[in-house]
């Protein structure tokens, strides 16, 4: 809502405030002034003149030469505009004079002669081109003959004026007219609203001899007004109002259209104006529209319409889309005589169908979805047919026809002192209630410290006590509320365990070197069903879609994080960023159904990608290249730290490197994935050899226990070995390393690989694995003998098991 | 004999200033202190000597012993410090080369920001509760005062499965179910982070995706007054104590009455500037009173129970912070952009 300050002083006394004031004590009452525009704050020297003569230029065929008086002086003025003529009154710039983007007017020479000053275009004085009428656009403007000579046109032209551009909620709609602008603006500056004459003189014959209104749909339409305006002179509407309507962001067409107008913004009620003698009856018959009936409406369109939409008809066939636009043969126009004027209420929810139904959104239906004041209908009527009788010189009928089953009621609501003040921790007297109560103009009968208060039926949006005790609040002013905490008894605060899990696995991969990211949840066709966890795969066979995506990019819930995760690879490659490790942690969306009938479990997974450097320290060549090691370092080092045992499997996935891809697995329940992406897969995503895990952390949150206890430090020495076997190269590390441990049971108390060879010196087929071995016996120093004995069971027990022998 | 053992200390001692190195001063230990050294025969031949002749001549021996031996001592360190020194200079390095680099992690900014304000409000003892991203028309819409054909809907545009489940336009339904949770009876009092999904075509200003914290308190008596006091605490604490907070009236289907609140700009301090739009002020976030329709719904008595919630964007406060001028950001992962904010605290808003 575009509200100009000069039309707003009509009704309301705001003299006192600057426009950034005003803009600042409305929005602090609740409505946000988003912006504040002026018309043309920039202009100055601009005056009337009137143009004495007008002559063609004597070396150029499209210029006139003009002598203008500006009043105390008279200018010569070379004029390009094709519609310049002798005895115009028109909009002087003067030398000195400054335009809108600062554009300074001087004396000049056009072609050998002089021009002292410019006549000036609405445009060239700051008005925006797509509101100045189409009549006047293509050249300068000219004034009625009742402006005086010399006076500055700033207050004429309204380029004085201030617009105040308002963010509106949802609930305000009273503020979508000038008059429930006026009465916020009344109640915060504690004003009287001034409201607008709606006096007629009704002459020329009865209503009722012209029209008669019948409603088949009173559900959909409650009140319909229709009133009869003959003798209509259809011409430019005064400067006054075509100068507000340009304020307000809507183009002047003539007289009736823009009264129509007018009023709709003044009273916040949209109006119609039928030209009656192409209406094509006497009858106005409103109802629901057939099923598959059609019209055609303003904009030439030919809509197809159902049950649910409210048509105005002449008794045939519909002349308009109630509440939303009129049809096309029944428009005013200049041969237009008598005019049919409708002033109706149309239920919010009939009007909100028939917007979405043709997609058309307009001044009219905004203000209906809304619902307009059931008192202001009859009135906006009124309004109208006084501007008509004024300005379109139109005898007004007597005794305006209508359908009338409106309820007009007052909602009430009771209010009290205490409770007002209970609520909002304040202590406002029951005087100052009653003050503030008036300034809202809002009705009421008040018994002691309770008020019973007719809520206007402009405020619809007021319906119970908390309403009430916004707007006592919002006058009063939230800035003078006073700061307390609550006075409930205290509680500890804190995470779940589920959230702290996920705070620690963060920081401990952050503290590996990883960097967080957080992707997309939906994505696409070609991604969703990759790179699925086995044990999810099984559990989810189709992914969650959306009815109706807004792109094929984002369409399916996703099952996996990786996509997205690749996809910030690629994009990152494409930047030439090569070297990255990022982690996301993130809920996936897993149900086992075709088509969702409940919710989807909602599964909170840890996904890795890891590609391009890891270690980059060129001047001593140090430098290692992401790997499935790193990758798988980094999961056990997670699970360690978490006290969960998980063994790795070897495994074969789609999508995955057939042979870098490994299962994780804690007890026999497969828990995630990692590997290499299959370079296929990683050539069709546009990203280098890349590295992920994917680990299903409700599975991990399932084991997740905090440390308990302590274990003693070994107050004794330990003994190291070192063994190598020679072994087949099919022998898996891990099988042997497991077959070790057991054999060395219990004095063995840790293993570690320290080197793996294959190549010379070994037979072929077979390769040596090398281990550390730690000896410690909690109890006592170990004697030589025993770890010689246990040493020689382990090279027994590996020998048999995987018939290696001791590299020596 | 006093004679010889004299020019043995001159002799001994000249060889041992001009020895070079350590090699020299041990075969100068050798020649003069060794078994078969001259100070050892000279030594041997006191046999011959009187009674009261071997006192003196031992204690000039014993001299001459103790004055090569500590000079061979002294001059020991002295060669050992200078190859020590000379080692050292060796192993001098060019200090300006550049280290080995250490691979530093970190968090995503939103990630930063949630917890922060996570903790804040854990503090004030609120605990940290989450919902589910795809919501239920209910609980999305209807538990929080929003019946179908409500026009605030429009408000949301909303990402539909089916006509009953969506995913959710805001992390609101989850103070719903917080108050169901604790079934009419006790007192509520949570903060809830999470992703939020709107159907707006991603570019500069908005994301189909995107996040939000919330905040509830339910409890008997809780003011309005309560809300500005917390908030102003929230504020102080986030953003600095110099920082002050305004209320202005607004519109939630969900709350009544409701609020916005802005905090005083860093940089003017309320006197107006570019990055407040000269209002002195920037918007931070909305709240307002629990409407007593949403407490109803979720079995608390209206009469009894009053509450107050408020909720944010995560992106909006990093935006304003750090003065990030695109959403994308957040979601695109360039490293050159998440790897600025390792740690994410401090910076301006």
């Amino acid at each position: 809502m575009l509200v100009s300050l000069n039309w707003l002083k009509n009704y309301v006394d705001i003299s006192s405030n600057t426009p950034e004031d005003l803009a600042e004590k409305i929005s602090k009452a609740g409505i946000e002034v988003d912006g504040i525009a002026y018309i043309a704050a920039e202009s100055s020297g601009v005056v009337v003149g009137h143009v004495e003569s007008c002559e063609q230029h004597p070396n150029a065929d499209k210029l006139n030469l003009c002598q203008v008086d500006v009043g105390n002086e008279q200018l010569q003025i070379i004029c390009g505009a094709p519609n310049v003529r002798q005895g115009q009154k028109v909009a002087v710039a003067k030398p000195g004079a400054v335009l809108p983007n600062n554009f300074k007017i001087k004396k000049v020479k056009l072609r050998g002669v002089e021009s002292n000053g410019m006549i000036c275009s609405l445009q060239e004085l700051g008005i925006d081109e797509k509101y100045v009428p189409k009549d006047i656009a293509e050249g300068i403007f000219v004034f009625p003959d009742d402006v005086t000579v010399g006076e500055s046109v700033e207050p004429l032209l309204n380029l004085n004026d201030a617009v105040l551009e308002f963010d509106l909620t949802p609930n305000r709609a009273d503020a979508l007219s000038m008059l429930g602008v006026a009465y916020e603006t009344a109640a915060i500056l504690d004003q009287e609203v001034h409201l607008p004459s709606e006096t007629v003189h009704p002459g020329g014959g009865k209503t009722g001899d012209y029209v008669s209104v019948k409603v088949e749909a009173p559900e959909l339409n409650p009140y319909y007004g229709a009133f009869i305006a003959r003798d209509v002179e259809i011409k430019p509407s005064p400067m006054w109002m075509r100068n507000a309507l340009m304020a307000a962001g809507i183009r002047p067409i003539n007289n009736v259209v823009d009264i129509t107008n007018y009023v709709l913004l003044e009273y916040g009620q949209p109006l119609h104006a039928f030209d009656y003698d192409r209406f094509g009856s006497d009858q106005v018959v409103t109802r629901r529209a057939e099923q598959n009936e059609k019209m055609t409406t303003l904009d030439g369109e030919q809509r197809t319409l159902s049950n649910e939409n409210l048509v105005i008809t002449n008794g045939k066939e519909p002349v308009a889309l109630a509440g939303v636009m009129g049809g096309l043969h029944t428009e005013v126009n200049e041969n237009t005589t008598t005019v049919l004027l409708e002033a109706a209420y149309f239920a919010p929810f009939a009007v909100r169908t028939t917007v979405k139904d043709t997609g058309l959104r307009s001044d009219s239906s905004t203000r209906f979805e809304k619902s307009v004041d059931p008192n202001r209908v009859e009135r906006a009527g009124l309004r109208a047919c006084h501007l008509l009788e004024k300005y379109a010189g139109a005898t007004i009928l007597a005794d305006p026809v209508s359908f009338d089953e409106l309820d007009r009621s007052e909602t009430t609501v009771v209010i009290e002192t205490d409770e007002i003040n209970n609520r909002l921790g304040t202590a406002i007297t029951t005087e100052d209630i009653g003050l503030i109560l008036n300034r809202l103009q809002f009705l009421f009968e008040q018994d002691n410290d309770r008020f019973v208060v007719k809520v206007p039926t402009r405020r619809g949006d007021i319906t119970i006590f908390e309403d009430m005790l916004e707007e006592v609040a919002r006058i009063y002013g939230y800035d003078h509320l006073p700061y307390t905490l609550p006075k409930g008894s205290s509680q500890a605060g804190g995470l779940t365990k589920k959230q702290q899990l996920k705070r620690e696995v963060k920081n401990y991969l952050q503290s590996t070197g990883l960097m967080e990211t957080i992707t997309y949840s939906l994505t696409d066709d070609a991604v969703i069903n990759k790179l699925i966890s086995p044990e999810l795969r099984k559990k989810s066979p189709n992914p969650v879609q959306l009815s109706m995506p807004m792109s094929e990019d984002h369409q399916y819930l996703r099952l996996s994080i990786l996509p997205e995760l690749l996809k910030t690879l690629a994009y990152n490659r494409a930047r030439k960023q090569t070297n990255i490790q990022y982690f996301e942690l993130g809920n996936v969306f897993v149900t086992d159904e075709t088509t969702l009938s409940t919710q989807p479990d909602e599964q909170l997974r840890l996904a890795g990608a890891l590609t391009g450097l890891w270690v980059h320290h060129p001047w001593q060549q140090e430098k290692k290249q992401v790997d499935f090691y790193l990758i798988k370092g980094i999961i056990e080092g997670l699970f360690d730290l978490l006290n969960i045992p998980i063994s790795f499997e070897q495994t074969k996935l789609p999508d995955m490197h057939p042979g870098r891809c490994a299962t994780v697995s804690s007890g026999n329940r497969v828990i995630g994935f990692l590997g290499q992406v299959h370079p296929s897969l990683e050539k069709t995503m546009d990203i280098n050899e890349t590295y992920v895990f994917d680990i299903d952390m409700e599975a991990v949150l399932h084991g997740y226990t905090n440390t308990t206890g302590y274990k003693p430090i070994p107050k004794y020495p330990s003994v190291a070995r070192d063994i190598a076997f020679i072994v087949d190269e099919e022998v898996n590390a891990g099988d042997l390393q497991e077959t070790i441990t057991a054999a060395g049971s219990p004095l063995v108390q840790d293993v570690q690989i320290f080197d793996v060879y294959k190549g010379e010196n070994l037979p072929d087929g077979k390769k040596s694995i090398a281990y550390s071995l730690l000896y410690q016996d909690p109890e006592k120093t170990l004697k030589d003998d025993e770890v010689e004995q246990s040493y020689q069971k382990i090279v027994d027990t590996v020998n048999k098991k995987f018939n290696a022998y001791v590299r020596s | 004999m006093k004679e010889q053992l004299e020019n043995i200390r001159q002799e001994a001692l000249a060889k041992v200033s001009e020895a070079a190195d350590l090699k020299e001063l041990q075969d100068i230990k050798v020649t003069y202190l060794g078994k078969k050294g001259s100070l050892t025969s000279v030594l041997r031949g006191m046999g011959n000597l009187s009674k009261e002749e071997r006192p003196v001549v031992g204690e000039i021996a014993n001299n001459v012993r103790e004055a090569i031996t500590k000079e061979i001592d002294e001059k020991t360190d002295a060669l050992e410090q200078a190859a020590l020194e000379e080692k050292l200079e060796n192993e001098a390095l060019d200090v300006t080369l550049p280290g080995r680099p250490v691979q530093v992690g970190g968090a995503h900014l939103l990630t930063s920001i949630i917890e922060e304000i996570e903790d804040l409000f854990i503090g004030m003892g609120y605990e940290v509760r989450e919902g589910p991203e795809v919501e239920t028309d209910y609980f999305n819409f209807e538990a929080l005062n929003l019946p179908k054909g409500h026009p605030a809907r429009d408000m949301q545009d909303t990402f539909y499965i089916t006509n009953e489940l969506l995913l959710r336009t805001h992390t609101s339904p989850v103070q719903a179910r917080t108050m169901q949770h604790y079934g009419g009876t006790q007192p509520v009092r949570m903060i809830c982070p999470g992703k939020v999904y709107r159907r707006d075509t991603d570019d500069a200003t908005h994301s189909h995706q995107f996040t939000q914290i919330e905040g509830l308190y339910v409890d008997k008596n809780v003011r309005m007054s309560d809300l500005k006091g917390t908030l102003d605490n929230f504020a102080k604490s986030m953003f600095g104590d110099d920082r002050e907070i305004r209320l202005r009236p607004s519109f939630f289907p969900f709350t009544e009455p409701s609020v916005e609140m802005d905090i005083s700009c860093k940089v003017c301090k309320g006197d107006g500037c570019s990055v407040c739009k000269h209002s002195g002020w920037i918007e931070i976030l909305g709240g307002g009173m629990v409407h007593p329709n949403v407490l109803e719904m979720a079995g608390y008595d209206s009469e009894e129970y009053t509450g107050f919630a408020f909720g944010m964007g995560p992106e909006r406060i990093a935006m304003l912070k750090y003065g990030i001028d695109d959403i994308r950001h957040f979601y695109t992962n360039d490293k050159r952009f998440i790897t600025q904010y390792h740690h994410a605290k401090g910076g301006t808003l």
